[in-house]
Order: C-alpha cells, then structure tokens, then sequence
C-alpha cells in the first residue's frame, strides 16, 4: 500500500524528522490561502502516487500571488501519468544548499534490511543502482538488534563532512529505521534530503509504502488509505479474500494461485490473445467466491470471453461449477465461458455443468487457444 | 533417494486442530507420511486423525521424535511456531501459512542463522518426495516417483507442470514450493545444493516468477556449480509494473525483477527455458527420453 506524500511527511514529523512548513489543499482559493500562511515564495506539488510528478509539471515554484493561483489552477486540472490531480500539497519554499538520498528497504537477497545513501538528490535511485552502484553507500541493520547509532552515524559521515549535519543526519537514519520497523513499511524514502542554507537538515520530499501482509496490525495506517486513487475492483476483490489487477485485453481470466494466474495470461499471449485481467480466486474455494470473482470481471466491459484455468487441489473442482452455474443464473452471464477444470472432483463438476452450455477444455493450452478462438 | 523429506522424516503438525491442519493431516496420511504428533496450545491430550496432539513442541518431540514441522496455524501466530519448534531441535520446518509480515521473517531468519534448523517457505505449499512422504498441501495424486528435481516460487503453477511431466510418462525425485513471499526460509540455489547430491535426481526444474532477483543469482551459480540440466519456466511476462501479482513476492519494482530480465539470465546460463507449461514438460521429456 502507497500513500502520498503530504501522509509520509505527517509521519515523519510525528517521528521528529524535520519537513517544510506545509498544508495540504484540494482547490485553489485554498492554496491561495495556504500561501499567505506559508508565504510567498512556495512550491506547489501535486499528490499523485507515480514517478516523474516534476517532470511532468507538477511540481511549480511560485513567486507571487497571480503564480500561486497559475500553478494551483494548471495543477489542479492536470493528469499525470493518467492520474487525475485532486489534492496539491504547498509547501514553504526552501533555499537549498545541498541535496542527498535517503532510504530503507528490505534486501530480498541478503535477507536484511539495508539503508541506502547517495550524496546525488532528487535522483532515480534504481538508475544509479544499475549504472552507478559504487555511488550508493549501504549499511545493513542487525535483525534482532536494529540499527545501532554507529551504524547510523557510519551513514551520516557518508553523506556529510561537517559532523554536526552527519550527527543530525544520523538521528534522521535511525527515526526512518524505526518508521520502518514500527509499521510494517516495504520502503521509506527521503529524495532529496536538504542541508538548507541556514544548515539545517530537512525532508523535502517523502515517499512511504507499506508490507500488506502487516496491515492487519497498524489500523491507523490503513486509515490513510486514498480510496479515490485505487482502482475499485482492485479494492472490492481485496476485501473478498481475492486477488485481482486489471489490464487492458478482453479475455477475462479466473485461476486458483497466483502464478498459475500469471502463466494462464502470459498462455493467453503466447497464442496471440489478450487478457484482461490477473484474478487469483486462492485456494478452497466456495461457490459464493468465484461468484465474487465473477461479478468484478464483468465490470470491466472489455471483457468478452471468460476463461477458467482451475487446477484441483484443496480447491475443489465442483465447488468452482456450482459457482459458474449460480453466477450464470443470478448475474446472467452471456459471455462465452471456457472451462478447463481439472484435478480434484472434476468428474463431479462435468457432471454439474454438462447442461450449462460452457465450452470445456481438456488442458490450459486447448482453453486459451478456444477463448481465443471465440473472438474471432 | 530424494531431499528435505522422506522415509526418515517423522512429522509433527503445528495447527493441526485447525480447519486446514487437520484436513491435511488427514490428506498427508493417506499418502503415506509418517505423521507423529501434533500441537494446538490447549488442546492437548485430545487426537486428529489418530495422532496424538501436545500442548507444546518440545514435549511432542520428546514424546514422539518427531524431526519435520509443518505449520498451519495463521499468519498472526505463524512466527512464533517457528521458533518453537526451531527451540525444541526440529531439522525441517515447513510454514504454509501465508501473510506473514516481511520484517518478521527478517528476524525469523536470523534467529535460525545459529540453530540446526531449516525454514521451508512461509507461504510454501509444501514438500513432496513422491512414494515416501507428502509434508504440505499439494495433491498427491499428480506425483510419480522419478528423476526429476522440481523447485518453485508458487503452489498450483508448480502443480501444473508436476502434472504435465508426470502424465508424459517421467516422475520426480522430490517437488517443493519455497513460497512467494518476499523473505523466505529457503531459496532455489539451497535446493540446487541438495538436488546436486542427491543420486535419485537427474535433471531439476526451476520454475520462477517476477520479482526480486533470486532467479538471475540462481542463473548464475547453476552456470558455475551445477553439472545437472536445468529447466526453467517464468511467470509473469504480462505481468504490469508495481502491481502485486498475488504473492506478496510477485511484484515489478520499477523496471527491476521482470520476467523478460530472468528469462535472459536463465538463457545465458545454460538454463533451457520453456516459453509454456506444456513446453517445460516436452523439453525434458525430449532430454530424458
């Protein structure tokens, strides 16, 4: 889960990491606003949860009131990266000294957690990762005992000579550790951390994600949840217990496990198709989930063939046809569904749906190619 | 021959009053496991199956020998099973429960860093050595005993292609899923270890998915340390950029752990990679005869 920046930043301050004088605003006479509080010069920065907001103008630095109210206006009506802009964060402009990156993730390799430091700010830091790996500065935490503050001090002396500002940057390395920690974040990021001209260190831009799987403990971090900037099949299929990513073909997939739900759409491909979604229906399923499953596929009306890959484990083959038999009743499906079930009671389910008038395949390769074959 | 589980291995359920547990308690019997003792806090004394349930794992292992864990209990508890049954000298733990928090299993990991204990997953679907023992959850009927080593990020893609090389008449030596999470116990190059000493395997197959970088380094030591063929398949190739694709591991970080990425490292280092399933299975059957 990703939250934006004006959230990550209330969390760092909570933590006493020092950020701009800032206020979230969604209109513009609120930005005009929050820019008489802040004052005159401020930057104001769409929140948008992608990449390459500056880029993409939505990142101004305004001079006077007529530039507060042009940027919050063109900014307010801009799209990035397909992305509606409905909140705008104006922030105190800084005069900036000098700029680093600061960040955590867990290693999957090394199987710990590592802070990273560049002394080059506002960068891509998986480009300087791939061309540039000498130029990142890694300290791997203890997984029992944490980040030790030598360890974080290591960091601090990296990026700065002065040693006050490495002290201080020290103390900003172990209060990100312990947001990491604390609540369950796959990745924490200052980029740019700034040394301003007065010396002081300060979080200029901040970037938080979130483990899913530690959600179930942090209720105020599923809180800050944006709803508005997640796709709501994706959300709705969360809260069924399902696993679903929509993409852009018309050949709607419905698999038990995820990488059989990956290889069934890289299937549909391979044979020339497209599919139109990811959707994980998980293991020992009921009738009423793949009537769950179904009821999202079909909002997506790009959809007009329906393939089911169920390979019979724990989930039960039957149990998959009496919820296609259902759903074709209670959400009258007409879309042509292919039907490969095989493994545990598919005999049963044969029996189930012998008179449904689905098309049945024998292997996954029969039913891509027959989805496929449909369209046509 | 085979690795992790086998003839030798005497099971202890951790969970196995639960709704899952005790179903495949059920399941894991039939196919032959010798299951020994199983554990619920609280519920000992009582029986699953036949098998005897203990309050604790030290005190089931003492009782009943037990070597090899499975762990059924839910994510919120799955942590703790591991260090107890890591604490009472159990070898082999294999977690199926999915959800655990990856900063858990970091610590998890280092924890088992100084014990004589080997983590399987979590979220694994479990180990099979077909014709001696089934620990997990996979379906035991698409297994045949044979020569081919299956190692895998996921549960019922692996389940597939099992299926498609046994129905093309070979069989494997032992299959297992090492789980889709980001932080797992085991990765491939442990298992390749263990499949290049093993004499039962002749040929393994690697089957991977987007995410993370565990199949370039395994592309790479297979190219420096592995005399057997390896086959190799990779999900995910339609898979979008920074989407979860179910596995909690499965997921394209910026331009980083494509499949396109994997599949090159596979084909540089000598791994023969199957555009399909169906493929995978008619290469090595091509290869073994």
């Amino acid at each position: 889960m990703k939250v934006h920046e004006y959230q990550a930043k209330e969390v760092f301050k909570k933590y006493g990491i020092l950020t701009p004088m800032e206020k979230m605003c969604h209109t513009v006479d609120e930005v005009i606003a929050a820019s008489k509080e802040i004052g005159i010069p401020c930057v104001i920065k769409a929140q948008v949860m992608v990449g390459g907001r500056g880029k993409a103008g939505g990142i101004k630095l305004a001079k006077s009131e007529k530039e507060v109210r042009q940027h919050a206006e063109s900014i307010l009506n801009m799209e990035i990266k397909g992305i509606p802009v409905k909140k705008v964060l104006v922030s105190e402009a800084i005069d900036i000294g000098s700029e680093a990156y600061l960040g955590i993730i867990i290693d999957r390799g090394k199987k710990k957690t590592v802070v990273m430091a560049c002394k080059e700010g506002g960068v891509e830091i998986e480009e300087i990762a791939r061309q540039r790996p000498e130029a990142i500065y890694k300290v791997y935490a203890d997984s029992l005992m944490g980040l030790m503050p030598h360890r974080a001090r290591e960091v601090g002396l990296f990026l700065y000579e002065d040693p006050k500002v490495a002290f201080e940057c020290a103390s900003v390395a172990s209060k990100l550790y312990k947001i990491f920690v604390d609540l369950d974040s796959s990745l924490v990021e200052i980029n740019p951390l700034v040394v301003d001209k007065g010396g002081r260190l300060i979080a200029l831009d901040a970037k938080l994600n979130f483990d899913d799987n530690g959600l179930f403990r942090h209720p105020d971090v599923e809180a800050m949840r944006d709803r508005e900037s997640e796709d709501a099949s994706e959300l709705l299929a969360k809260e069924q217990d399902l696993s679903y990513v929509r993409l852009s073909g018309n050949i709607g997939c419905v698999v038990n496990g995820a990488g059989l739900a990956m290889a069934t759409m890289d299937l549909v491909k391979h044979f020339g198709g497209e599919p139109a979604n990811f959707l994980d229906i998980g293991g020992s399923s009921s009738p009423e989930k793949v009537m769950n499953a179904l009821r999202i596929l079909l909002k997506d009306e790009n959809v007009k063939v329906i393939f089911f890959n169920i390979f019979g484990g724990i989930t039960r083959c039957d149990d998959v046809a009496n919820g296609i038999l259902q759903a074709k009743h209670t959400l009258n499906i007409k879309h042509p569904i292919v039907a490969r079930l095989t493994g545990t009671n598919e005999e049963k389910a044969m029996d189930i749906l012998k008179e449904a008038g689905l098309i049945f395949a024998k292997t996954m390769d029969e039913g891509a190619e027959k989805a496929i074959e449909l369209l046509k | 021959m085979s690795i992790f589980v086998g003839k030798e291995t005497k099971l202890l359920v951790q969970g196995i009053t639960g709704r899952d547990g005790s179903f495949h308690t059920m399941q894991m019997l039939k196919y032959g496991t010798n299951v020994v003792a199983g554990v619920t806090p609280g519920r000992g004394g009582q029986k699953v199956e036949g098998v005897p349930v203990f309050n604790g794992v030290a005190e089931a292992v003492g009782k009943t020998g037990a070597n090899t864990s499975v762990i059924f209990v839910p994510a919120k508890f799955a942590v703790d099973a591991v260090y107890e049954a890591a604490d009472a000298g159990i070898e082999l733990v294999v977690c199926i429960s999915e959800g655990i928090p990856a900063i858990d299993m970091v610590k998890v990991v280092a924890y088992l860093r100084d014990k004589d204990c080997r983590l399987i997953g979590p979220n694994s679907p479990g180990v099979v050595s077909p014709g001696e023992a089934k620990v997990g959850i996979l379906p035991g009927h698409i297994f045949k005993k044979g020569n081919v080593g299956v190692v895998s990020r996921s549960g019922t893609l692996t389940y597939e292609i099992v299926d498609q090389i046994t129905k093309s008449g070979l069989g494997q030596s032992t299959c297992l899923g090492i789980g889709g999470d980001p932080i797992i116990g085991t990765k491939f190059i442990d298992c390749l270890e263990l499949f290049a000493e093993d004499g039962a395997t002749e040929a393994v197959v690697v089957v991977g998915e987007i995410g993370g970088r565990d199949e370039q380094d395994t592309a790479e030591y297979v190219k420096k340390n592995f005399k057997k063929p390896v086959f190799g398949f990779i999900a995910g190739k339609t898979a979008p950029a920074d989407k979860r694709m179910g596995h909690a591991g499965a997921i394209i970080s910026g331009t980083a752990g494509t499949a396109a990425e994997k599949i090159k490292a596979f084909e540089e280092n000598g791994i023969v990679v199957g555009e399909t399933p169906t493929e995978v299975a008619r290469l090595l059957k091509k290869h073994l005869g």
